[in-house]
């Protein structure tokens, strides 16, 4: 099967001079797939990241310290308005030369943090700044009076929050958040800058060997529109289980 | 370009009267104003990471707040450079984006739905990515009628731009016109409104207003995007600042004044329109 | 007068045949606006009483104070003697005794009817999941919502929703019901269904405080009827003689505006 798919390839090279190195050609093969596997793992950990930055950050902004709150403010304007790149440069460069070396397991020197995961941090960082206002505004689209009711009811603020107002809000703020998911994993190329080999980095590594850039840029196009995709379908099949029938509109 | 010797700098402050602890005193005392305090973080998070290194530097050896002062004229023309880049983008994407945002909504069938698709496709790949597309898919140069017109990076590069803002914009004229009430459409026919002059006269007259928020929006997006040029070898700000860090002997402790600085810059600049952005949503909201 | 040893928890010495709600010298500002000037009555157990005046009166606020919604600025309130004015209330032991129905309904929208009835004696009571339902069936029959159970409140009439949220309310098993204008936001037609719930409600011997604009519902429905004004009662007592010959000119020039 495998060896059909790489004779096929080969042939069309032979034929038609399109160079699809990538498959047939083993080693240019297992860059591409590593560049996906960094991509996916990039994504994924700074969704889950910058969600969990988003909630924290929501939470602390309807919190009584007025010193939290604006440290919260401040993170969320600075991030929203400058941009990701110079974030990433800034961090890596920035404070990964700032920060004092570790010693490893074999004796050498290395930073604290890798470029993956510095990456990783910042773009955490930048898509986390946006979720704290999506969710900012899901609560507060949450009617008071729903909250009055369920102390009424003898809910506690912690338990009434739990049961009514977080589930409402995620369900008002959902279309706002699957657009700064779906472009956060946009954001992930640009980890390219720092030498990331995700899959726009192992792309590119492979056209400039191979000479095949037109080849090589359709994958790209068709990887991260699959990529993009497969996100957006998930996430609106979740949007869709969350549905209220007779809510909204 | 050559660097200035040391004694033409200006003359900064000692060491000890730290000018940037001012900003901080006065964002303190400031009975907590939503986000007004921010801009002051910003250079105090600046000051605190270059003044340990500040006191760290020699007599010979600038201060990274002295290098970033020495620099700033040549990173601030980097800055208008990419100001430049992100308005061309904007103009050039507003124009095309107007088209094919009308074309979605064209009658018949193919055209709206290749319309719909050059929409998808371009405002779901990373800009990035786009970016490559073009700088290495258009050629260096063209040729039309005989005449050879060069393309240079940097305008490649503002095409790369504005294929985002295209589709971007594009999806606002749709959304837009469609949150127009039909009967407007019904009522510009029984006055014997052709469909063009509907729209042109009638309909995005009512929507242009709704249109802006986004539209700046995506403006603010595009001009933070424009550092990306830098990954491609177009020479902005970013460019420049790494050049910077080179010219003053690559020390570590310069990488986060620099960046800092040009943090700052986009942030001065895409914070005003961020906030009449929001501004100007919550007026139209009200009405 | 007795008074809870500890906070929350009801005095041993409450017997039903005292007052089950006591409201004394009841004073509620907001900043310097005094909305309530000081306000005294009792509910005995099984009354209904009505409080009726002109918006602003600051009837919404007197009922709210009786569960602690809103906290008073001086005066004393007792219910099933717990002190409702001490700082040290327990406010889940309130509001087990006490159940309230919204204007609004205030239902949970994305729960569906029957999730609605059942959450609260699931979460804060931590009641068996089964018996709860089988309660939570019997109260929207009850209310006439059979084969609604699975309907979200989106999906429900405003007096369906109404009467879920009375269900809702039942389900706690609260001794008293406070009603907050509840048939303020319906439509006409569906005042009447959501009327004739609380009549069953007030037959059955439940105590009922309601604050209402419907004056032939309270003539047939009450006790004791409480006119408010500017912060006061002005005047009270049984429906056959408050209606027939009310002595305050205020209540008179009211009365003749409404009926």
């Amino acid at each position: 099967m495998i060896e059909a798919v790489q004779a096929w390839f080969q042939r069309l090279y032979e034929t038609t001079g399109f160079n699809f190195t990538v498959f047939y050609d083993p080693y240019d093969w297992d860059r591409y797939v590593a560049g996906l596997r960094m991509t996916l793992l990039l994504a994924l950990s700074t969704i889950l990241a910058s969600l969990v930055i988003g909630a924290v950050g929501a939470l602390v902004q309807s919190g009584p310290s007025r010193l939290l709150r604006g440290l919260v403010n401040g993170f969320v304007v600075v991030f929203r308005n400058t941009p990701p790149l110079v974030q990433i440069f800034f961090f890596y460069f920035g404070l990964g030369t700032l920060l004092p070396d570790v010693r490893t397991a074999d004796g050498l020197r290395a930073p604290i943090l890798n470029n993956v995961q510095w990456a990783i941090l910042s773009l955490s960082l930048f898509a986390g700044a946006f979720n704290v206002e999506i969710f900012r505004s899901g609560i507060e689209a949450v009617p008071k009076t729903t909250i009055e009711a369920a102390e009424a009811l003898g809910y506690t603020r912690f338990k009434a929050y739990r049961h009514v107002v977080l589930p409402l809000a995620l369900r008002v703020c959902l279309p706002a958040l699957n657009n700064n998911l779906i472009n956060l994993l946009k954001t992930t190329t640009l980890a390219y800058a720092i030498a990331v080999p995700e899959t726009l980095y192992a792309v590119k590594q492979i056209w400039s060997e191979s000479q095949n850039v037109l080849e090589m840029m359709l994958v790209l196009l068709v990887t991260y529109a699959f990529l993009v995709g497969v996100l957006v379908w998930i996430m609106h099949r979740w949007e869709r289980a969350l549905r209220i029938p007779g809510y909204g509109r | 370009m050559s660097a200035p010797a040391p004694s033409d700098l200006p003359p900064s402050g000692r060491p000890g009267d730290l000018p940037v602890l001012l900003p901080f005193a006065l964002a303190d005392a400031r009975p907590a104003a939503r986000l007004r305090p921010a801009h002051l973080w910003l250079l105090c998070g600046l000051a605190v990471i270059a003044l340990p290194a500040w006191a760290q530097g020699g007599a010979a050896v600038l201060s990274p707040l002295e290098v970033v002062i020495k620099w700033a004229p040549l990173l601030l023309t980097g800055f208008a450079f990419n100001v430049a880049i992100s308005l061309m983008a904007m103009a050039i994407g507003t124009a095309a984006g107007v088209g094919l945002g009308l074309a979605m909504l064209a009658e018949g069938r193919v055209l709206p739905r290749v319309a719909w698709c050059v929409t998808q496709v371009f405002r779901n790949l990373p800009w990035l990515v786009l970016l490559f597309f073009v700088m290495f898919l258009v050629p260096f140069q063209v040729t039309v009628f005989g005449v050879r017109v060069p393309l240079p990076d940097w305008l490649k590069a503002t095409f790369g731009f504005s294929l985002p803002v295209m589709a971007n914009v594009a999806e606002i004229v749709r959304g837009a016109v469609r949150s127009v009430p039909d009967t407007q459409w019904e009522a510009a026919e029984s006055l014997a409104f052709s469909r063009r002059q509907t729209m042109w006269r009638i309909i995005l007259p009512q929507c242009a207003k709704r249109m802006l928020p986004p539209w700046m929006n995506v403006y603010a997006l595009i001009a933070m995007a424009t550092v990306q040029a830098s990954i491609v070898g177009v020479t902005e700000m970013l460019t420049l600042t790494a050049q910077v860090h080179a010219a003053e002997g690559g020390r570590p402790e310069l990488f986060a004044p620099l960046y800092g600085f040009a943090l700052l810059c986009f942030f001065l600049y895409c914070y005003p329109i961020d906030r009449f952005t929001a501004a100007l949503e919550r007026r139209f909201e009200t009405r | 007068m007795t008074r809870a040893t500890t906070a929350g928890t009801p005095s041993a010495g409450w017997t039903p045949d005292q007052p089950i709600v006591r409201l004394v010298d009841v004073h509620k500002a907001f900043g310097t606006f005094e909305v309530l000037k000081g306000i005294s009555f009792d509910v005995r157990k099984g009354e209904v009483i009505c409080i009726i005046g002109p918006s602003g009166s600051g009837k919404s606020t007197l009922i709210r104070c009786v569960n602690a919604l809103v906290p008073v600025t001086a005066g004393t309130i007792q219910v099933e003697g717990i002190t409702v004015t001490d700082p040290r209330l327990d406010k889940l032991a309130l509001r087990r005794k006490v159940g309230m129905v919204f204007q609004q309904y205030n239902l949970f929208p994305h729960k569906t009817a029957l999730q609605n009835v059942m959450m609260a004696p699931l979460h804060v009571l931590g009641q068996d999941r089964r018996e709860v339902e089988a309660r939570a069936r019997a109260l929207l029959a009850k209310v006439r919502l059979a084969g609604k159970e699975g309907a979200y409140p989106g999906e429900l009439s405003g007096g369906q929703q109404q009467r879920v949220a009375i269900a809702r309310s039942l389900a706690m098993r609260p001794d008293v019901m406070l009603f907050d204008e509840v048939t303020a936001a319906l439509d006409p037609e569906t005042v009447k269904e959501v009327l004739v719930t609380i009549r069953e409600l007030a037959e059955e011997g439940m105590t009922c405080m309601l604050v209402t604009h419907e004056m032939n519902f309270a003539r047939d429905v009450a006790d004791h009827i409480y006119f408010t004004d500017r912060g006061v009662i002005v005047e009270h007592g049984p429906p056959a003689t408050f209606f027939a010959s009310a002595q305050d000119a205020r209540t008179r020039r009211f009365l003749s505006q409404v009926l």
